[in-house]
């Protein structure tokens, strides 16, 4: 649990969204996240987010696969049952190749649509607390975590300084909980950011 | 913020009219937003019943026994693999299109790629029918698992081909599955937010994993996408090579031959592209996404159609040739008197493939033509008949007179239950299908967001207005372009 304040901007075009993210940081805010309907080419760059490594562990998870696949079947062919195929070699390299190859990207698929859906909180009957509905249709959604260093005055007044088309403040649980969307969100009052604060 | 995002103004637009962001969202959800069409409902039942039946005839071979096929000990694998490697072969679009195209950056992709993938999943599941109820005694299935048994522990033998198609499918399977879901979570949380209604803000909620569309999350969601490409690009090329495994590396003439892998692959693409035509031709009508499947779409696989069904061409006629090149009295017996002869008990099948495969595709090279639905409509059709036959031609003109004449078998047909199942994948398909097209998004919403502004009608007008005026590029991009 973890409610906080937080100032949201909400932008109709994508165009202004660059420059006002730079000037939000610039004057020191703490930007908690950007929400849009399509995946905004550098907005992680903007927002100073640092690269992901996904890709890594998907590489790490592949070898895993090899491993895995190479080494059992070997073990099988040469020593837990040695079977006399026609003569042939006991560790035929080249026929193991198919189902190592196989077993490498399926482990490495596998490994990383776990890890994508760990890393960001996402399951079935996983909520989280939406900014604005038309975030994940046609609205950038630009969202202040309001500090001890940022009031939600200077926040407001910056976002619509920086030409964002509507700006309110929520108190919301920042985390992900578990619940269905058919249900009504919980409401915090100022109260509970006092108690939550404690 | 450096890259531009320009694309040459003789590409035409890959989204047509006047749209906005809220537009296309409105446009592709609402046929899960409305109630289902007459239409749909009279498709849905003729899948059903197709389904039932394929059921029944299941049903009945599961209990009395392979015999209730014609298979014979001569033509063991008949109608049955026949049909395995036909949906496989469809089956590879999907991937090509998401994966491939994604890596070569093509931005018509994001039309099509949904539908394809899904079909390619349905296509999937289809083909997997095949090889196991072909097994006979069904229940003893997981037999191809490598598990420790009380037999030895006896293994799986990792080395046979039939055992790596085990493998391939599966993960295949696997794989389209996570990567087409994970596209769907943005839009599944896009209808979500939508919802009006109690049940489906519950459904779509769950399906949606509580998206919600941080910039973080779509970093590691474009990461994924283009790692899981980088992965399926490869795994896409290996499944209907393994498949064509399963016959190059035997040694029945006709099959052992070392061209067969790109040959299948080429093949599978063709058919593959072909289906998605007869489908998307089709959706596009009904759900009334003309703008966002254009022209411009149908033209582009037309072209991939007519170069993958000219690579079959070639195979075909090196088969031919090496036929006649090796001077192997078995597979010149198997090529030019059991196939290419016109009046050999097969030659019809042979012919059927190569006017359906090789010289009817032919007539894409003609824009005109490529832009025109009736006959792109008719020839998807018949290129998939084609593709039917050239599996059939494989299997049963190369095995209906084996080495020892006595056991040669003088005619196959099907038997109604061998028909019945497959039309029951059929009806499969199409449930799948029309259930998907009802619930799904059947277009990549957030995808097709992200070439609005590139490829949209409105910005690409607007684009050539201003290459005319002589306006410098980087004007433009700086106005247009969110990057």
């Amino acid at each position: 649990m973890s409610i906080k304040k937080f100032v949201v901007g909400l932008y109709d075009d994508e165009a202004p969204l660059f420059d006002a993210v730079k000037q939000i940081r610039k004057e020191g805010f703490k930007i908690h996240d950007v929400y849009t309907p399509y995946p905004v080419h550098g907005m992680d760059k903007a927002l100073g987010l640092r690269e992901t490594s996904l890709h890594t562990a998907g590489f790490i998870y592949g070898m895993t696969g090899t491993t895995i696949a190479l080494s059992f079947m070997s073990w099988v062919f040469t020593t837990n049952w040695p079977l006399n195929i026609g003569g042939k070699p006991h560790f035929p390299l080249p026929s193991l190749i198919p189902i190592t190859f196989e077993f490498t990207v399926m482990c490495a698929a596998v490994g990383m649509v776990l890890t994508f859906c760990y890393l960001c909180k996402f399951a079935p009957f996983v909520r989280k607390h939406h900014f604005h509905e038309r975030a994940t249709d046609d609205k950038f959604v630009v969202v202040i975590e309001c500090t001890s260093d940022s009031t939600e005055a200077d926040a407001t007044a910056t976002l619509a300084k920086l030409g964002a088309a509507e700006i309110n403040t929520q108190i919301a649980e920042s985390e992900w909980w578990f619940g269905t969307y058919d249900k009504e969100e919980k409401k915090y009052t100022e109260q509970d950011l006092v108690k939550a604060a404690h | 913020m450096s890259v531009i995002k320009y694309e040459s103004a003789v590409r035409g637009p890959l989204i047509d009219g006047t749209k906005d962001y809220h537009q296309i969202t409105e446009d592709i959800l609402k046929p899960i937003e409305t109630t289902p069409s007459k239409l749909w409902k009279i498709g849905f039942t003729i899948a059903v019943l197709l389904l039932i039946f394929g059921v029944y005839s299941v049903y009945r071979e599961v209990t009395y026994g392979i015999g209730e096929w014609n298979i014979n000990k001569t033509i063991g694998w008949g109608w049955d693999i026949t049909n395995f490697v036909w949906w496989v072969g469809i089956g590879h679009a999907g991937t090509l299109i998401s994966a491939i195209l994604l890596l070569f950056r093509q931005g018509w992709r994001t039309g099509v790629n949904r539908a394809a993938e899904a079909m390619t999943i349905f296509a999937v599941i289809c083909a997997g029918q095949f090889p196991i109820f072909h097994m006979g005694r069904v229940w003893m299935a997981f037999f191809v698992m490598p598990y420790p048994n009380t037999r030895g522990p006896l293994w799986v033998n990792f080395t046979s081909p039939l055992l790596w198609d085990v493998f391939a499918i599966s993960t295949y399977f696997t794989v389209s599955l996570l990567f087409w879901y994970s596209g769907l979570l943005p839009d599944f949380a896009t209808i979500r937010d939508r919802a009006k209604i109690k049940w489906r803000k519950r459904f779509y909620g769950v399906a949606a994993f509580g998206w919600t569309g941080s910039t973080k999350h779509w970093q590691r969601f474009e990461s994924l996408s283009l790692v899981l490409a980088g992965l399926s690009t490869p795994l896409v090329l290996s499944v209907h090579t393994i498949v064509s495994f399963d016959f190059a590396t035997s040694v029945i003439p006709g099959w052992h031959t070392t061209i067969f892998p790109p040959y299948f692959v080429a093949g599978a693409v063709f058919s593959g592209f072909a289906m998605v035509q007869s489908l998307m031709i089709i959706t596009r009508k009904v759900l009334n996404l003309q703008e966002y499947i254009t022209m411009e779409h149908i033209e582009v696989m037309n072209k991939v159609i007519v170069l993958t069904g000219s690579i079959v061409g070639i195979a075909y006629i090196t088969e031919l040739f090496m036929a006649w090149y090796s001077q192997n009295p078995y597979e010149g017996y198997a090529f030019y008197y059991s196939r290419a002869n016109l009046f050999s008990p097969y030659g019809w099948s042979y012919w059927g493939m190569m006017a359906c495969n090789v010289i009817s595709p032919q007539i894409f090279w003609f824009r005109k033509l490529r832009r025109n639905l009736t006959v792109t409509f008719f020839m998807s059709v018949l290129i998939n008949v084609g593709m039917w036959f050239e599996r059939f031609v494989i299997i049963v003109t190369s095995l209906y007179r084996d080495y020892l004449p006595s056991s040669w078998s003088y005619y196959y047909s099907p038997s109604t239950w061998e028909i019945g199942f497959y039309l029951g994948t059929f009806g499969l398909f199409f449930t799948c299908f029309f259930l998907f097209a009802k619930w799904f998004p059947v277009i990549a919403i957030a995808e097709v967001k992200s070439i609005l502004k590139k490829s949209g009608n409105k910005y690409k007008n607007e684009e050539l207005r201003h290459e005319l005026e002589n306006d410098s590029i980087e004007e433009f991009t700086k106005k247009f372009s969110h990057h």
